[in-house]
């Protein structure tokens, strides 16, 4: 099991829920994780229901077990100031610099230095050893940017290194790359059973690869329950109308006749049931895109009652469950 | 599709006050918008994921049909949509759309947004210094896209339609952000820097060199300097002082843009639409968005809210609706009374206080219910229904149920996103668009979107309680 696990979505797949959930079931026996945002949306804090998360380590979750989940949110100025700090004992000279504009410049005008920060706080938290030579955490979980952003992303730390040919930057940009394109790092996509977001992950998958950084799992989000099978969905094209009706009014539901209560069901219902046919099949054929993918899939279903804490301990066993730890 | 058309089922079953239906204070009338001649430009903005890029498409596509001359800027969108309007060959100009019915013009482009900046670059420089900066590796980096240049070069982009005045209208789709704001800050943080002492820092070596250009700088700046060198390598400071320079003559020129189409944003002709879909975090973005563009004083023209789900069956309770798949799903309760059930329910109300289960669980073979059966199915459909299809019909009518039963706790969950944010935000409009089981890929479904997003208007009901 990889130590940094590196969730990615298309935006709207719930990408930071299920960084979440699998920060949860990682923690689960007594294990400690951190979980790390890394764009600033405070997404993190939301889900587990706390305030603002400041830059700064913390307990967030206990895990069933005894586990433990942190979370940092991290903020690329303060990690910017910070490494000045470490490496170059450059604390007034950091403030001078903010003064100056130039740590607005590194992280924003140049956000290359930006990712090069962000994913170099979260190797270092993967690397982070404590007294006893124990590591810090067990697990390290991102939230990261959108597939469309992610290669680039992780890739970062080789352009730096190119641009900065020596330097501290360019041993730092290096010795990120080493954990980030090694077995200690997964990158797992994050999807719906839509064709978008299906065709940006066999487009990341394929970048991923391309950039050989190390690709985990396809993790499909807010599946629907099956409610109708093919059996029942080949029913609806041939079945009488009357005969629903018919079935209606004996569930109690009103009359049968023609404007009966029941009867004027039976249109609705089916047009909602030519709906959901409509969506079966073109999540059928989105499977069937994604199993060709040749990554593991899982499925998280979609929860009835909307995204709360509880619904995020249900998904972390639901991870737990299908072996995702 | 076998089934009869949804406008049907809307006029079966519908009730005309049903509590999801937004006040008409609130609804987001689109057509004057698009229609009025001073409306220039429009601003599709939130967070991603939510319909932006298909928005700003259907919207343009509304627009030329309605008579306007219009070009749709979109930043990235779904291959099967950019090839629905031709536009899948990523060469940064806009492209005519064919198809589009009436007098309008359509016109559709990607943005290409390293050929914006080397066009920025060349349009500015003389060639041999355009050269310089285009062959530099920082500004190749810049340029190719980390975060925040796209959102700079949309906008500059959008700058440059608007200064071709060819257009009537411009239908502005934005970057798929971390933030849904970001391209509101990015041309702004642009223009700060480049007033930053920092450029003229970094300038100073570069431009005097030396020992020379030591009598400008005070010690701290130099310190500066070998802070950065030391830290970035010397190389990268190199490149950076290099493109720098090179850029210098061009800053006042990247400035005064950079002003210009923020003030573009401010002015009379634009309106923004915030898109959003009714789920919580989309509508919590959208919420900040609103904020925002009031505190910038950038005019906002309301919310679309798309994918909305509705019921044409909506009078039926997701909780009845359950209770009578249960009922149907014990077949031994299911009896002989209970199919008459006219006997038993009062057939044409839902508030009876009866129980729909019945307590009675004698078997139904050769029931009277197959008879009942029998005769309806030949009375309203021609083919009679063989008696053993009765059980499958009754599992099938429960499965009906349940979905019913799942689509009304999603409505009423949408209803409840949205009223939050509605009470948060009275003033802003909305318009609605039902829910699509798929992905849009022609004209023809973006115009059905267009339909969709205009049918919101005050006098009429909500059109998405029927899709």
């Amino acid at each position: 099991m990889s130590r940094l696990q590196v969730v990615s979505g298309k935006g709207g797949t719930g990408k930071t829920t299920v960084a979440a959930a699998l920060a949860l079931a990682l923690a689960t026996e007594g294990k400690r994780t951190l979980l790390v945002e890394v764009e600033g949306r405070q997404g993190i804090a939301q889900l587990f229901e706390t305030e603002a998360l400041p830059y700064e380590e913390r307990k967030i979750a206990v895990a069933p077990g005894g586990g433990e989940v942190y979370a940092l949110a991290i903020d690329p100025e303060l990690a910017l100031l910070d490494y000045l700090q470490m490496f170059y004992k450059m604390g007034g000279a950091g403030r001078a610099l903010k003064k100056l504009g130039a740590i607005d410049f590194a992280t924003t005008i140049a956000p290359g230095l930006r990712d090069v920060l962000l994913t170099g706080k979260a190797c270092e938290a993967v690397r982070r050893k404590d007294k006893s030579g124990r590591f810090a955490y067990d697990y390290v979980v991102m939230d990261a940017p959108p597939t469309g952003r992610i290669t680039r992303f992780l890739n970062v730390n080789d352009e730096v290194a190119g641009l900065a040919r020596i330097g501290p930057i360019h041993n730092q940009a290096q010795a990120v790359m080493r954990v980030l394109k090694s077995a200690e790092t997964a990158v797992h996509l994050v999807t719906l059973l839509e064709e978008m977001p299906v065709q940006e992950t066999a487009d990341g998958i394929a970048e991923l690869r391309g950039a050989r950084l190390p690709v985990g799992r396809t993790i499909v989000n807010m599946v629907r329950p099956e409610v109708l099978d093919a059996g029942d969905l080949e029913l609806v094209r041939t079945v009488p109308r009357a005969a629903v009706a018919k079935s209606l009014s004996s569930a109690g539901l009103g009359g049968a006749r023609r404007g009966g209560n029941a009867e004027r069901l039976v249109d609705p219902l089916l047009a909602q049931a030519d709906e959901y046919a409509e969506r079966y099949a073109l999540e059928q054929e989105q499977r069937a895109v994604l199993e060709e993918l040749g990554l593991p899939v899982h499925e998280l279903p979609l929860l009835a009652e909307g995204m709360d804490l509880a619904g995020l301990y249900e998904l972390a066993r639901e991870l737990r469950e299908q072996g995702l730890t | 599709m076998s089934r009869p058309e949804p406008a049907h089922t809307h006029d079966t079953a519908r009730q005309p006050h049903h509590p999801q239906h937004l006040s008409p204070a609130r609804v987001l009338d689109l057509d004057p918008l698009l229609d009025d001649p001073k409306t220039r430009i429009v601003v599709c903005c939130g967070s991603g994921g939510v319909g932006k890029t298909t928005t700003a498409a259907a919207l343009g596509l509304r627009a030329a049909e309605r008579g306007r001359k219009v070009v749709v800027l979109t930043i990235d969108p779904a291959r099967r949509l950019a090839q629905s309007m031709g536009i899948d060959s990523l060469d940064n100009t806009p492209r005519r759309v064919k198809g589009v019915e009436g007098d309008g013009e359509l016109h559709a482009m990607m943005l290409d947004m390293k050929r914006t900046f080397d066009e920025i670059v060349e349009a500015h420089a003389d060639p041999e210094r355009a050269a310089a900066i285009l062959g530099n590796p920082f500004y190749q980096s810049l340029s190719a896209g980390f975060a925040g240049t796209q959102e700079y070069m949309a906008m500059e982009k959008l700058g440059q339609l608007r200064a071709r005045d060819e257009w009537d209208l411009i239908v502005v789709d934005t970057p798929p952000s971390r933030s849904a704001l970001d391209f509101l800050d990015a041309p702004k943080r642009l223009g700060s820097f480049l007033d930053g002492k920092l450029i003229r820092v970094l300038l100073a070596p570069a431009k005097v060199g030396g020992r020379a250009g030591m009598k400008f700088l005070n010690v701290g700046m130099s310190m500066m300097t070998g802070a950065l060198g030391k830290l970035l390598g010397g190389q990268l400071l190199k490149d950076v002082q290099t493109f720098v320079a090179a850029m210098d003559s061009m800053f006042g020129g990247f400035r005064t843009r950079a002003d210009a189409t923020y003030k573009l944003l401010q002015a009379p002709g634009t309106a923004f639409l915030v898109v959003a879909a009714p789920e919580r975090d989309a509508l919590r973005e959208a919420a900040y968005f609103v904020e925002r563009l009031a505190a910038e004083d950038m005019p906002l023209a309301g919310l679309v809210l798309n994918r909305v789900h509705g019921s044409g069956a909506d009078r039926l309770s997701a909780e009845r609706a359950l209770a009578a798949a249960e009922n149907l799903e014990e077949p031994r309760i299911v009896d002989q009374e209970g199919g008459k059930a006219g006997l038993r329910n009062s057939p044409e109300t839902y508030d009876s206080s009866e129980s729909p289960a019945p307590e009675a669980s004698a078997p139904d073979e050769g029931s009277p219910a197959v008879t009942d059966l029998e005769r309806l199915a030949a009375t309203d459909e021609p083919q009679p229904v063989a008696p053993h299809l009765e059980r499958s019909v009754d599992q099938l009518t429960a499965g009906l149920l349940r979905l019913h039963a799942d689509r009304m706790q999603l409505l009423s969950r949408e209803q409840r996103t949205r009223d939050r944010f509605t009470a948060l935000h009275p003033e802003v409009a909305v318009a609605e668009v039902a829910a699509l089981p798929g992905d849009v890929h022609d004209l023809a479904g973006l115009r059905d979107i267009g339909n969709r997003l205009a049918a919101n208007r005050p006098e009429l009901p909500d059109p998405a309680a029927g899709a």
